[in-house]
């Protein structure tokens, strides 16, 4: 295991986020922010509460997983899709290290940085909101399962895109609205029953409820279920990665 | 007790083919050794698989099929061994933009596997009149110095085998005299170097053995000594005032050949050789009354062994 190798990409995809520090992390705290003054105060305040919590509190581990889903998979997509770009990767590539310490430097780094950006918004949110934590270890675990699993994913956009335009394409066609449709600002049984059955075709609706129930002790689907449909995600991204890299695709002609 | 001198090649390239996908063949059946503490020059035109040749060794392309073993150990099934011996500067100036000069350089050491050490990077930097710019962001550097950072970097982990590929392209002759100076340390050093080149000076300058590679094939191999000897092939040409039909009677003597329109005569010699005929060939065409208004000379350089080469192949 060429441990220094991976130390050397985390180190150095940590020092991208800190030079950007504007970008990386206060410009998600602002738009938290924003969200809870918008929904939490302005229109929270005539939301009654929702399975017995206030709806300025609901809404926090939607948004927690909103900014998680959003930044892990951003960061890991820019920081292998960049090298690609630029041509820095043939480093990388001829360098004596493994496709699993690659993945794992970059992978690593941002979920890191997503995590970090996590318990920053949860510590803005107790600024506006009571909030307590009934499972304090079952919240760290969602938060480091999701983070991991959408680096892995974001990983696989950045090495999948060929431009710009694909980078940004998922992250705003499909992990946006899924996530705001996944329960971020509403319970899925506060649906129509027939937009229930759709909604747990989506993903984050699992990851959502999961990191709620941590929160609050109450989910939109069972616990095990939203652990297990994560650790399929999880093991359906190292999949694609291990074939990535088995085969080169897209890094090696 | 004297050790006894490794005399294993540090690289060993047998039956290297390479088909990218859509079936255009950049290699065909690769053979090539390279010797420890050697520079060996690459030339070969444009799309000829210089590029694809070294991609492969250093594990940045797949090759189709063939064996690479870089001291002993094969690029596939001990890659890390293998790459832990390469350093490789790439053709293109591919940088990152927002690092500095000695984060850059101590980013590749570590890539590399290799634990922190100030004082080599300190020396590579210096070696490459780097060290000034050490905390300066690589943008704003100019083409010559981001040359200089992929070289540093292809240092940093102290490889025993260096790429240079294309090293001088787009480089003004002062630098270039000074990368020739970086050249001549590393070998002093003990580094192996294959480089790529289309400066046939370069090669001329710099190489104990050339080899030309064309249209994927390896079309010659040998020592520069032996190549330089050929060049010592001179041309005299004699712009005559009276057109000839031929070689005149009693010329055999000598290797002359007379232009198609009869205008030129030219003889062909070696320099090397103890009498080159000059003279002699003078007196006699004197004697015959053969006349001239003008005369020229010319040596067969590197670049035309070269591009007959690769011409005649073609």
């Amino acid at each position: 295991m060429n441990v220094t190798a991976i130390a050397a990409i985390y180190k150095f995809e940590m020092a991208r986020t800190f030079r950007t520090l504007m970008q990386s992390i206060i410009s998600p705290v602002i738009s938290t922010s924003l969200y809870f003054v918008v929904f939490g105060a302005a229109i929270g305040s005539r939301i009654q509460e929702v399975d017995g919590v206030s709806y300025g509190a609901f809404i926090v581990p939607g948004l927690i997983m909103l900014t998680l889903l959003q930044q892990s998979l951003t960061n890991a997509a820019f920081g292998i899709y960049f090298p690609k770009f630029t041509g820095t990767i043939y480093e990388l590539l001829s360098a004596p290290i493994s496709p699993i310490e690659i993945v794992t430097g970059y992978v690593g780094a941002a979920a890191t940085k997503s995590i970090a950006l996590g318990l920053i918004i949860l510590a803005t949110a107790s600024l506006f909101v009571d909030l307590h934590i009934e499972h304090p270890v079952w919240m760290i675990l969602f938060l480091v399962l999701t983070a991991v699993t959408f680096a892995m994913f974001g990983f696989i956009i950045g090495i999948w895109a060929d431009g710009f335009e694909k980078l940004q394409i998922v992250p705003l066609l499909i992990v946006t609205p899924l996530a705001f449709l996944g329960g971020s600002f509403y319970s899925i049984s506060m649906l129509p029953e027939f937009w229930q059955d759709v909604s747990l075709v989506n993903p984050v609706v699992y990851l959502i409820s999961g990191f709620r129930w941590a929160f609050y002790g109450t989910s939109d689907v069972s616990i095990a279920l939203s652990l297990g449909m994560t650790l399929v995600f999880l093991g359906a991204t190292l999949a694609v990665v291990t074939y990535i890299f088995r085969t080169g695709w897209r890094l090696k002609s | 007790m004297q050790l006894e001198e490794d005399v294993s090649p540090i690289l060993s390239v047998s039956g290297v083919s390479k088909t990218y996908e859509g079936g255009f063949q950049a290699l065909k059946s690769i053979d090539l050794e390279i010797a420890r503490g050697e520079i060996f020059a690459l030339l070969g035109p444009n799309g000829a698989g210089k590029t694809t040749l070294i991609s492969i060794i250093c594990g940045i392309v797949n090759l189709s099929s063939g064996e690479i073993t870089v001291d002993g150990a094969d690029i596939g099934r001990d890659y890390r061994v293998a790459r832990s011996k390469i350093g490789l500067v790439p053709q293109e100036l591919t940088t990152d933009a927002f690092e500095t000069v000695r984060d850059t350089v101590a980013f590749s050491r570590g890539l590399f596997g290799k634990t922190k050490n100030p004082a080599h990077i300190e020396r590579v930097l210096r070696d490459l009149s780097l060290w000034e710019k050490r905390d300066n962001k690589i943008m704003t550097l100019s083409g010559g110095m981001k040359r200089r950072v992929l070289i540093a970097k292809a240092l940093s982990h102290e490889p025993e085998l260096l790429f240079l590929d294309e090293p001088t392209a787009g480089v003004d002759v002062a630098l270039r005299r000074e990368m020739w100076e970086v050249v001549r340390k590393l070998r002093e050093a003990g580094v192996t170097i294959i480089l790529t080149t289309h400066y046939i000076e370069e090669a001329e300058m710099m190489a104990d053995r050339i080899g030309v590679i064309s249209r994927g094939e390896l079309i010659l191999v040998e020592e520069k000594a032996e190549l330089m000897r050929k060049l010592g092939h001179k041309e005299l040409t004699l712009h005559l005032q009276e057109p000839l039909s031929g070689v005149p009677a009693g010329f055999s003597d000598y290797d002359l050949s007379v232009s198609p329109d009869g205008s030129m005569l030219t003889y062909s010699y070696d320099t090397n050789a103890e009498r080159t005929g000059i003279g002699s060939l003078m007196r006699r065409l004197a004697e015959e009354g053969i006349r001239f208004r003008d005369i020229s000379t010319k040596q067969s350089t590197l670049e035309e062994i070269f591009v007959n080469l690769v011409e005649n192949r073609a």
